[in-house]
């Protein structure tokens, strides 16, 4: 029992689980718009593309946030014209922009690597995380909480049908372009937490798991939510005890918590839909 | 007043593809009206147009004598998408569906008055799915899934109303359904505007027809429309025709004849092409009102030229 309590008595590790816990909040809650939209793969190549504006915040000076957030922006930007002006399919656009930029983002770090290191950046490390840079989190976390509270049921809409968004006088291209800007947001306060390598998955796997354990729509938001939060808690509380890096244990764990979801869900999981074809033949 | 007005619209595609040239067209209420074209011909095209979905390169859309813009704000255009277009698989409940047709009305956080659930509810009787209103989209036949988003162009309550081949794989008896609901629409006084590449259904119940091929060929009352001289020019060499006259069926059969289609219904013309219709009664008097029709428009026609 007092094994079990000691990650509590450490400043850094209640701050690390919290911390994980508010970003696992929102990235899960964004990640069922995500899920929704078709955008796991945006979602990745944005977690990705961050980097050298992280970088760059670093060297001038500036909120790593704002840096991160703006190459965000500029990325989504280029993949958008490159695929409106070249006859290239979307994947293959997506993986040369973000490729790009995350190769930039490496190199400068790689230039000076005495300011930053290159493996909190790609790794994360939450438990030395310097308490600007969680006020920074909160800052980036509640705005995007707000923001979908206030907008969450027309992003829904363009997600949807984007077209009757269009015939209630809705700016569906600039509802698209606020869920790409909330992406990036959330990208950058994912990297904090588990690195820029797995910060993709916290703004897909929630959404993917709530996606198969409902079929309504304000059940998978709350899912997602939660399940972001929790086993962004658990993994933190986890990795003390492991000693392994965080972001590897709260991804992993949510990823056995997908595992659980695609076997046991109770209407899409593998043994429902099994039962489910044996009830049709035997009928 | 309402109207629907096209005015010389030219939409060129980014790949250099000119969709549709020079198309006007003006539809005022109540009408239902019938867009006919082959796959490739603009319906789609002017569809989006017409809806704002995407901006001419040349030429205007007006509704109500407005700008589309403003139509959008208004709500003053209804739509009902084809199925394919709908992501069937999404979580979202049929009631759910049809609440987003009155999104327009609310507030800024979108959250439903009790008049929004009225019209809500209003709206899924009238289609006979507020049994099944729980259901998630996904669990619905092919007939209902239609009526849904029917139901949620009701709830909007525009008086212009758009719907994309709506009688695509869907079920004679959902047909019916849809085509009296439309019918009462039109009573009502809205306009509505139905794209289909169903040329038998057309004179079933749209009084009005736009034949489009890269343009607008021409439009007006499905009677002087729905000739096979416009027809051949809208569908070119597309069409299939079973002429009687030059089949077995001349020999012997005298008048007994049974023509079958799966989904589509036939278009049946008579000896000169004018129409023929499925029922004949409450259309009797129809061949003297047309020779009747016939006569005037030559008379006209010799009284102009001895002017």
């Amino acid at each position: 029992m007092e094994t079990l309590l000691t990650p509590f008595r450490y400043d850094f590790m209640l701050t690390a689980m919290l911390t994980c816990s508010l970003v696992g909040l929102v990235c899960g809650l964004l990640s069922a718009f995500v899920t929704l939209k078709g955008w796991s793969l945006m979602g990745d190549a944005l977690s990705h593309a961050v980097v050298p504006g992280v970088a760059l915040a670093y060297y001038a000076g500036l909120p790593f946030a704002l840096g991160a957030f703006a190459t965000g922006l500029l990325a989504a930007w280029t993949m958008n014209t490159v695929r409106l002006k070249t006859p290239l399919r979307e994947d293959a656009v997506i993986g040369v922009v973000f490729t790009a930029f995350l190769a930039l983002g490496i190199l400068l770090i790689s230039l000076r690597p005495s300011q930053i290191d290159l493996r909190t950046i790609i790794l994360g490390n939450v438990l030395a995380i310097a308490r600007e840079d969680v006020i920074q989190l909160i800052v980036v976390s509640v705005a995007v909480l707000v923001a979908l509270l206030l907008k969450g049921r027309d992003l829904l809409l363009v997600c949807f049908d984007p077209n009757q968004a269009r015939v209630l006088g809705l700016r569906a291209d600039l509802l698209q372009g606020f869920l790409l800007a909330l992406l990036s947001a959330t990208a950058v306060a994912a990297l904090q937490a588990v690195g820029a390598v797995l910060a993709a998955a916290m703004v897909i796997t929630p959404g993917a798991t709530a996606y198969l354990l409902t079929d309504r729509f304000s059940r998978l938001l709350g899912l997602a939510a939660a399940l972001g939060a929790v086993t962004s808690f658990v993994g933190a509380y986890l990795s003390y005890f492991l000693n392994g890096a965080t972001g590897g244990c709260i991804v992993t764990l949510q990823s056995a918590v997908f595992i659980l979801a695609l076997v046991f869900a109770p209407k899409h999981g593998l043994l429902a839909t099994r039962r489910a074809r044996k009830e049709a033949a035997a009928a | 007043m309402l109207t629907l007005e096209a005015n010389q619209v030219t939409v060129t595609y980014p790949s250099g593809l000119t969709a549709l040239r020079d198309a006007s067209l003006r539809l005022s209420g109540g009408t239902i009206c019938a867009l006919v074209g082959v796959n490739g011909s603009g319906k789609s095209t002017l569809f989006k147009s017409l809806m704002g979905f995407l901006t001419p390169t040349h030429g205007s859309v007006s509704i109500n004598g407005r700008p589309v813009r403003e139509a959008q704000k208004q709500s003053w255009v209804a739509y009902v998408p084809q199925a394919e277009e709908v992501d069937w698989t999404f979580p979202v409940s049929v009631h759910d569906v049809v609440m987003m047709g009155r999104y327009g009305g609310m507030n800024f956080l979108r959250i439903p008055r009790a008049s929004d659930r009225a019209a809500v509810e209003q709206s899924l009787r009238r289609v006979g799915l507020w049994d099944l209103r729980d259901r998630q989209i996904g669990e619905l036949s092919g007939g209902q899934k239609k009526r849904v988003f029917v139901a949620r162009a009701l709830a909007q309550s525009s008086r212009i109303i758009l719907l994309d081949e709506p009688f695509t794989g869907v079920d004679v008896k959902t047909e019916e359904a849809i085509i009296a609901l439309l019918r009462e629409l039109r009573a009502e006084g809205c306009l509505i505007l139905v794209s289909t590449h169903n040329l038998g259904s057309v004179p079933e119940f749209c009084d009005q027809v736009v034949l489009i091929n890269r343009t607008i060929l021409c439009y007006g009352p499905t009677d002087e429309v729905f000739t096979p001289e416009n027809l051949t020019e809208a569908f070119g060499g597309a069409l299939r025709a079973f002429e009687f006259d030059r089949s077995t069926v001349e020999a012997h059969d005298d008048r007994q004849v049974t023509v079958l289609t799966d989904d589509e219904r036939p278009l049946v013309l008579g000896k000169r092409g004018h129409l023929e219709y499925r029922e004949r009664q409450g259309r009797e008097a129809l061949v003297s009102e047309r020779e009747e029709r016939e006569r005037a428009a030559r008379a006209a026609k010799n009284g102009a030229q001895e002017d």
